[in-house]
């Protein structure tokens, strides 16, 4: 309900992407069944920069994991573009929180390996991958080996990887929580810059509160036990974003506000997130 | 810029000074050797033919005649052969078992039972089927080279993380790709240290392998050397053999540098 009329909100100039109808998630742990997600409605517009925010246990990965195609909802449908999706697939862009680079393979290897299954002809893949590396700002460090670079460069090459299949969304799972709070900012920056350059869709997930108002256009934020959708709101922090002056806004500080106090009958232990 | 020169000089001195030692070791082995064959420390008889100094001089002999080269090919062809149809059975072997947690369960003792049996016991088994000859002696050392390349390979495949089996499956990967792109590449590390072991064993077994009536290899020259009272060529025989198998190892130490991957 809430969530209807925060979607009418952002104008009807975009069409949603992606559509979650009423999606569920039961795991079966030992014989039991216990409820992960309950019946999540939400909506991507195309080119939009949607935040789901929660504490932990509130399903939050689950359900991009469920977009992903990496794990079946028990019910409800994931529809993109107008087509039912069922299971994964290289028009949905995944960045990993462990980044999952292959360690036996070099920079532009590892960009280009979605391309390989896809058969392209070797010239044409370098081509391409140069480009992805070129948009998150790793020119340069084609033949790097994996080990050789930090952990914030490491996430910009999953991330070039994922666009090297020009997804129709990519979905982003706490790919920030591994890296220190400097190297997180600059990847905050890093990731709006690639938004912006390639107008592509982005789903993130993250519990940092900060960390989803300084990116999103809305932020979804999620309730535990069960893990279910609180309520969606629009984010007004003016764009373009910057380090230092969004962060000071007073739409910053009211926003935040405004999700502590959603989450204000939880209990200091239930919430772990990053306030 | 002069002292850097010199510090330069410096590390490549220190480099040198540190390998130096692997040279020292060997000097002093061969020294203590030949002083103990110099007191007659091996018998009256026999100290003198035992002596490094004698072995060098059959080693010499034995180089110019081509006993060498007539003995060390054959072995080296039949413990290559050998290796080449391990490989070809163990690598899709162990990749399946080391993939799927029900192989693994259906192999595991069986392969654990196998791989502690010396090939040697079954000589006489491997003569009745295959006959006296070359293929025997091939046979026992396949028997040997595939149990350390399976256990390696099934250990390698078994580690693949699920984190890129995921990340695979978001690229589009089907299972052929998952199986070329992510497991075989995991396993590589794994298969070569298999390899490495095949190796080392499959020499150490090729001598007493060799002593079941084929007509050459370092293993027959060991009894004929022997049967021709010439302890000068044993010794040398020895050696050859040690020194052979020293760069076998060492060419799979490279691989492996090679082939090896960080995280």
């Amino acid at each position: 309900m809430v969530s209807d009329t925060a979607m009418s909100d952002n104008g009807d100039s975009r069409k949603p992407l992606l559509e979650l109808h009423g999606v569920s998630k039961i795991f079966n742990k030992e014989g039991k069944d216990f409820l992960a997600l309950e019946r999540v409605d939400l909506s991507v517009n195309e080119g939009e920069f949607v935040c789901i925010l929660g504490p932990t246990g509130c399903g939050k990965s689950v359900t991009l994991q469920i977009v992903a195609g990496l794990i079946e909802q028990t019910a409800g449908s994931v529809i993109l573009d107008g087509t039912e999706e069922h299971g994964p697939g290289p028009h949905k862009g995944m960045v990993f929180q462990e980044y999952a680079l292959l360690p036996w393979r070099n920079v532009l290897e590892n960009v280009e390996i979605g391309l390989e299954l896809k058969h392209v002809p070797k010239s044409e893949r370098h081509i391409i991958a140069k480009e992805q590396l070129a948009i998150v700002g790793l020119e340069g460090t084609e033949h790097q080996q994996v080990h050789e670079i930090s952990v914030g460069m490491r996430q910009r090459v999953a991330i070039a990887r994922a666009l090297a299949n020009k997804p129709k969304i990519l979905l982003m799972d706490e790919p920030f929580e591994a890296l220190d709070a400097l190297t997180k900012e600059e990847m905050q920056i890093q990731i709006l810059n690639v938004w912006e350059k390639t107008g592509t869709t982005i789903l993130f997930v993250t519990h940092d509160v900060d960390e989803a108002i300084f990116l999103s256009d809305r932020i979804c934020v999620m309730d535990i036990n069960p893990g279910r959708l609180k309520k969606v709101l629009v984010n007004q922090l003016p764009r373009p974003r910057h380090e230092c002056i969004s962060r000071t806004d007073r739409q910053f500080n009211e926003m935040r506000d405004e999700i502590i106090a959603l989450y204000s009958s939880l209990k200091d232990e239930e919430l772990d997130l990053i306030i | 810029m002069a002292e850097k020169q010199q510090s330069r000089f410096g590390a490549i001195g220190a480099f040198l000074a540190d390998r130096s030692y692997y040279v020292l070791g060997v000097v002093l082995f061969l020294l203590i050797w030949q002083a103990a064959s110099m007191l007659k420390l091996f018998g009256n008889d026999f100290s003198e033919a035992f002596s490094p100094y004698a072995a060098a001089l059959a080693l010499i002999e034995m180089a110019k005649s081509g006993d060498i080269l007539r003995h060390s090919v054959p072995s080296l062809r039949r413990v290559l052969v050998s290796l080449f149809f391990a490989i070809l059975i163990a690598l899709p072997v162990g990749v399946l078992v080391g993939y799927f947690k029900r192989l693994e369960q259906l192999s595991y003792v069986v392969f654990q039972f196998m791989r502690m049996i010396s090939p040697l016991a079954w000589m006489p088994i491997a003569i009745i089927i295959f006959g006296v000859g070359d293929l025997s002696v091939t046979f026992l050392l396949w028997l040997v080279a595939i149990w350390p390349l399976i256990l390696n390979t099934a250990h390698g495949a078994g580690r693949v993380s699920p984190l890129w089996l995921n990340m695979a499956k978001t690229m589009g990967a089907l299972d052929a790709g998952i199986l070329r792109k992510i497991i075989i590449p995991a396993a590589i590390p794994d298969m070569l240290t298999g390899l490495r072991l095949a190796v080392g064993v499959s020499w150490i077994i090729l001598v007493p392998a060799e002593m079941l009536g084929v007509p050459d290899g370092l293993g027959y020259f060991i009894l004929d050397t022997r049967d021709r009272f010439r302890y000068d060529q044993l010794i040398a025989t020895i050696i050859v053999i040690g020194v052979i198998g020293y760069l076998l190892d060492s060419v799979n130490r490279w691989l492996i540098s090679k082939y090896s991957w960080k995280i």
